[in-house]
């Protein structure tokens, strides 16, 4: 018998199970993931080795490291660059997306019109629209920042559209009966019901608005002034750098990460209290 | 239709006719007709239970009443002062039916905020009615960390807060445990006979119906219609004595009774129709 086995003694095997696999769950959720990354971290390091393969092909982990230290400077300003049209064009989306979904929630009529443009929007690739707006728009931000904003708005448009929508029967006639008006109805009723639908949709949005800043700066190409990490990668692919366009990637990546995370904390700080989404199972 | 036992109202409380129903139909655009021609008179004061099967149209009656929905015929005649605005009616759903983000005092607050009511302008109120549903010190609780009677209790404590002349209730509580529906029946009752506003509640409960009334309109299915109406002539208040007295269960025999009438009266309609 184990240490485990005696904590739980009192009680019955079903319930001392369900103790112990909690308790491995709880670790695991965070060892095993990290386990692995290293695994593989190890591994990739030790095929490097072992195959002798150039830096210029595959550099090993510790390389990649030591250049996001070495070229910190420029790999930083780059990712200035890009986090600036992620968060405009987030931003953007947000007020785009909620805008357009408030304004469809007041007709029905308005909604059947216009919904199907957004979808359009939504379903043509972006990379093929891109030189459309390289004719007609001049400014390298914000063609940028068109691109991002059109890949990032619409899961918070349609999210947004389908909270405003799915308010409960009774509660509606409970404003009705109240004689609220149309803007108390949106202010108390329905943005409120919309929020966890909202949230859901600006957590996708926000890893969007990322490649889209990221594809934007790749179609637009190298020539403008500004050089977010998508520049960068291209750079670094043209002169053999590979360690930089790792180093380049892994920013971009770990951008993604961090958004989604803050995103997360957000939606769960707002949800915590009144959300199941955001409960505790208590059973 | 039977019509030998119409009710009259308990000696005590003669009061002035508030609604009638004359000739009201509902019929949908499915085509199904959930009320024909119900004649009703609701007197103020009065605690008048609609008693029937699903599919009678009890809550279509209700919905009517509340404006929530248009007869399709015959009028809705509401005397003392013409139309009753809104604001004095009261409506209690089968669901608690609260806003689940909102703590329990900005739920009670909300019908008194849509009338521009600021918070501390509506705090006495909104305070002394959840008192009155004996929920002080739950203000700052959200729907999900109360139990299922609680939250009909922010129902009621919100559907009054506006202090309405009429108070609507659909099947409020269903859905409720025997024992914490027997004790929201008690308090509804106590804040009846306090306010003497006027209740109209529908149910399925002839138990129910029989403790809270001092009238039970009994309604038949197919269509939705008025079977009979039974006067409840035992005097309040009334408490578990009058749960377990013979008065109240030859009262339910007697309700039930006509229950069985007019759910038979359905299936013999129903079979003659085919």
């Amino acid at each position: 018998m184990t240490a485990i086995d005696e904590r739980v003694l009192e009680l019955d095997p079903e319930e001392a199970r369900r103790v112990r696999q909690e308790r491995f769950e709880r670790i695991g959720r965070w060892m095993l993931p990290l386990a692995i990354m290293i695994l593989a971290i190890w591994l990739w390091d030790r095929i490097c080795v072992w195959n002798a393969i150039p830096q210029y092909i595959l550099p090993r982990p510790g390389v990649v490291l030591w250049t996001l230290y070495n070229d910190a400077g420029l790999l930083f300003s780059s990712l200035l660059v890009t986090l600036r049209i992620t968060f405009l064009s987030l931003a953007l989306a947000v007020i785009g997306g909620v805008g357009l979904a408030v304004l469809f929630a007041q007709s029905k009529w308005v909604e059947m019109s216009f919904f199907p443009f957004a979808i359009v929007l939504q379903v043509t690739p972006i990379v093929a629209i891109f030189p459309l707006i390289n004719i007609y728009v001049n400014d390298q931000t914000t063609k940028l920042l068109l691109c991002a904003w059109i890949v990032a708005f619409f899961p918070i448009l349609s999210n947004t559209t389908l909270g405003l929508n799915s308010v409960d029967r009774n509660l509606r006639d409970m404003f009705k009966l109240n004689g609220a008006t149309r803007w108390q109805q949106l202010r108390y009723l329905r943005l409120p019901a919309a929020m966890p639908y909202f949230l859901g949709g600006l957590k996708i949005a926000g890893g969007l608005s990322l490649i889209g800043a990221v594809v934007a700066e790749f179609v637009a190409g190298t020539t403008g002034q500004s050089s977010g990490l998508a520049s960068r990668i291209i750079e670094a692919g043209y002169r053999l750098n590979a360690p930089r366009l790792f180093a380049a990637l892994f920013l971009i990546s770990l951008t993604g990460i961090l958004i989604f995370l803050v995103l997360s904390l957000i939606s769960h700080l707002i949800l915590r209290r009144w959300h199941e989404s955001a409960l505790k199972q208590e059973r | 239709m039977i019509r030998e036992k119409v009710a009259q109202a308990p000696a005590s409380d003669v009061a002035s006719t508030l609604l009638a129903l004359r000739g009201v139909g509902k019929v949908f655009s499915n085509g199904v007709t959930a009320l024909s021609d119900v004649n009703l008179t609701i007197r103020e004061g009065d605690f008048l239970s609609l008693l029937g099967p699903s599919g009678c149209g009890k809550s279509t009656a209700l919905r009517l009443i509340a404006g929530l929905s248009t007869p399709t015929s015959g009028v809705l005649d509401w005397r003392g002062g013409g139309a009753l605005d809104r604001s004095n009616i009261g409506f209690v759903f089968q669901e608690p039916t609260l806003l689940p983000w909102a703590s329990v005092f900005d739920n009670v607050w909300l019908p008194l905020r849509l009338k521009g009511i600021s918070r501390a302008k509506a705090a006495p109120a909104v305070t002394e009615m959840l008192a009155r549903v004996h929920l002080t010190g739950f203000e700052d609780a959200v729907p999900r960390e109360l139990s299922g009677g609680m939250k009909m209790r922010v129902s009621i404590a919100r559907a009054m807060v506006t202090k309405p002349r009429v108070l609507l209730m659909d099947e409020p509580f269903a859905a409720l445990d025997e024992i914490t529906r027997f004790k929201l029946n008690n308090d509804l009752l106590e804040l009846w006979q306090d306010e003497r506003f006027t209740v109209v509640f529908v149910t399925h409960s002839v138990f129910e119906s029989v403790f809270l009334s001092n009238r039970v309109v009994v309604m038949a299915a197919r269509p939705g219609r008025v079977f009979d109406e039974l006067a409840i002539e035992a005097s309040y208040p009334r408490d578990g004595a009058f749960r377990t007295s013979p008065d109240y269960a030859a009262l339910c025999r007697q309700a039930s009774d006509v229950l069985v009438q007019a759910i038979n009266s359905t299936a013999g309609a129903h079979h003659d129709g085919h």
